[in-house]
């Protein structure tokens, strides 16, 4: 299992569309992605389940990747945090 | 004449005659089903073609209103792929036996309302995105064909409320302008209207279906509508709204000419923003730069000091999007008018005269150095300036290249590639202007800020109304300062631009482009009126007196 810690950085928080990107990068991987918050979680590939997170710029997330290809989503995931959010 | 008001999305005026539209009534059944399968295939058909719809609708507004407004469409394309809300529709049928109309009325509303609960605004209205995609998915299971709205001529479109989907699909070509009861200045329907330069009115309350057929006014500058206007009004308003279309077909046909005057001198004209999301702007309004880019919104819009990467993303951003253009940025210009709390600055007796912009940068230096690595990083992706405010001194400026050298020296330490940029000094006081000649020597270019140059050389606070009668923003001694500035930097081997109010003020870009000027950096909506008034003058032409 991989772990990332990423705190948003984006003045919008997560927001529709650059979710709706996420969502469907992860969705190329087989791996199972959770994203917690608090004591919340939910299935990182259910667009309206992450955006019914709320998670605002400063939120600090933490995601849990486990599968066969865990490392090349972890990585792609992270790239795609950085680059949008 | 009735007279009806509301709110305006747009200064325009439409006149032409209303077209009342009223959705169709539907009912939808609760009788139970008895072919489980066949249901939960018409819902499955229903939903992708509702994506194939929202699809193509993101295409049609891509063209009609730009990327920026279309990526509603896309987003709802996405959320009826969303695994959740599939599955709650289909259980519904599955367990409860009822038609796919109802089961997706109850699934998709009880979704809206998880959105309409958050706290966070911008969440809340995504309620509207989740109704819009039932009522598309809605129309195919009743087979409704939604491009039936607007009748056979042209009209002003009179309706309760419209979805995003709804106003998209709108043919332009009969459609005149748009009121409707409900909506907000900052729906997308608001905003898809406004980048369609349709005008419109919300939060009409008198809109009624009496008006169908009427003739009627849509004043966008008043935020009204006349239903069955008076002869006079008619004419006055129409004279109003061809002066207003001729001027916008102007604007339109200026669109990637080049800022050349008569006698063949070609200037730049570039465009002043205040953040990344201004980038848009520069683009519609076809500037050919941007003269100052404003950094402050870096620290502004956050809470503690910002990172280097956070910083190092919004430059890379404006930089690499209006590649290979050139993006002229000011390094941080805090202080004076422009506080920030986190930065604990120290209350002064005369803040204009205090320790701001550059001064403040070089008391905190690491502050300072993580704002210029940030830059030069940025400098590879693009077509980078990097610009300096207040200076008045060759030390000063001579210690912020210092400074960028450091700081490129450990980011080479980092592996971090530095690309090419060009340095730039704003000059913003008397004494900048007086030295402007040692200045252009050390640096590639000068921007006159005009505001704080003409404050300092007047000693006038410009916020202060009681001075106004003694203010003359043409002032022979600015305006001396603007040539004398522009001589200099031309003999020291600099251009130099405008950035300040003074740049789109249309009656002295003759006496500018005399003087030599090389760029005009102006608010995005004064570049194709200022490219307009470049084209007309002839500087082979004695200039007039004024």
């Amino acid at each position: 299992m991989k772990e990332i810690e990423f705190t948003v950085n984006d003045p919008n928080g997560i927001h529709a569309r650059p979710a709706g990107v996420l969502v469907k990068t992860l969705k190329t991987f087989s791996s199972n992605v959770t994203i917690f918050k608090g004591d919340k979680n939910v299935d990182m590939k259910k667009l309206l389940a992450l955006m019914g997170m709320g998670i605002k710029q400063g939120d600090t997330v933490k995601i849990q990747i486990e599968g066969d290809d865990e490392e090349a989503c972890a990585a792609e995931l992270e790239k795609s945090l950085k680059e949008n959010f | 004449m009735q007279v009806a008001t509301g709110k305006s999305v747009l200064n325009g005026i439409a006149i032409g005659k209303i077209k009342v539209y009223t959705p169709p009534k539907v009912v939808i059944s609760e009788k139970l089903i008895d072919d489980v399968e066949a249901e939960l295939a018409r819902f499955d058909e229903a939903r992708e073609k509702a994506i194939d719809q929202q699809n193509a609708l993101y295409e049609k507004a891509v063209i009609d209103a730009g990327e920026d407004s279309a990526e509603v469409f896309s987003v709802h394309a996405m959320m009826l792929e969303d695994d959740d809300l599939i599955d709650a529709t289909k259980a519904i049928i599955q367990t409860q036996k009822h038609n796919a109309e109802y089961a997706v009325k109850v699934a998709f509303n009880n979704q809206a309302r998880v959105f309409a609960e958050m706290d966070d605004p911008y969440m809340k209205e995504r309620s509207a995105d989740i109704y819009d995609i039932e009522q598309a998915v809605l129309n195919v299971l009743f087979g409704i064909d939604p491009e039936s709205m607007q009748g056979t001529e042209p009209a002003i479109l009179v309706a309760n409320d419209l979805t995003p989907s709804e106003t998209v699909r709108l043919d332009k070509s009969l459609l005149l302008g748009i009121i409707t009861r409900e909506g907000s200045l900052n729906s997308h329907t608001a905003i898809l209207a406004r980048s369609m330069g349709i005008p419109a009115l919300v939060q009409c309350g008198d809109v009624a279906s009496k008006w169908d057929g009427k003739t009627a006014i849509l004043d966008g500058y008043n935020a009204c509508a006349y239903i069955e206007p008076t002869e006079d009004l008619m004419t006055s308003l129409r004279n109003k709204r061809d002066a207003d279309l001729k001027q916008k077909a102007l604007l339109q046909e200026l669109k990637g000419q080049s800022n050349t005057t008569i006698d063949g001198k070609t200037i730049k004209v570039y465009a002043n923003i205040g953040g990344p999301s201004d980038i848009g702007l520069v683009q519609k309004n076809d500037a050919g730069g941007v003269g100052l880019f404003r950094s402050e919104f870096v620290y502004l819009n956050s809470k503690d000091y910002p990172s280097e990467e956070e910083q190092f993303n919004a430059y890379r951003l404006a930089v690499e999007s209006l590649a290979p253009k050139q993006v002229i940025i000011r390094t941080c210009d805090i202080g004076a008018d422009k506080q920030v709390d986190y930065m604990n600055l120290t209350k002064e007796e005369n803040p204009a005269m205090g320790c701001r912009a550059i001064r403040l940068c070089l008391t905190r230096r690491d502050f300072f150095k993580t704002q210029l690595k940030a830059l030069l990083r940025a400098s590879a992706y693009g077509n980078l300036g990097i610009m300096f405010p207040m200076i008045i001194s060759t030390r000063e400026l001579h210690e912020c290249k210092e400074l960028l050298q450091e700081c490129t020296e450990e980011l080479q330490k980092r592996d971090i590639s530095v690309g090419n940029y060009s340095i730039g000094v704003m000059i913003e006081t008397p004494a900048a202007v007086m030295i402007a000649d040692e200045l252009a020597e050390e640096c590639d270019f000068l921007s006159i800020g005009t505001n704080d140059l003409t404050q300092y050389t007047l000693a006038i606070d410009r916020q202060n109304a009681a001075l106004d009668p003694f203010l003359n923003t043409h002032h022979p001694a600015v305006l001396r300062e603007i040539k004398m500035t522009i001589e200099a930097g031309h003999r020291h081997g600099a251009w130099v631009g405008i950035c300040g109010e003074l740049g789109s003020d249309l009656t002295l870009t003759e006496t500018f482009l005399r003087y030599g000027v090389d760029e005009l950096s102006v608010n995005p909506v004064s570049i194709l009126p200022l490219r307009k008034v470049i084209r007309g003058i002839d500087l082979r032409k004695e200039p007039e007196m004024k």
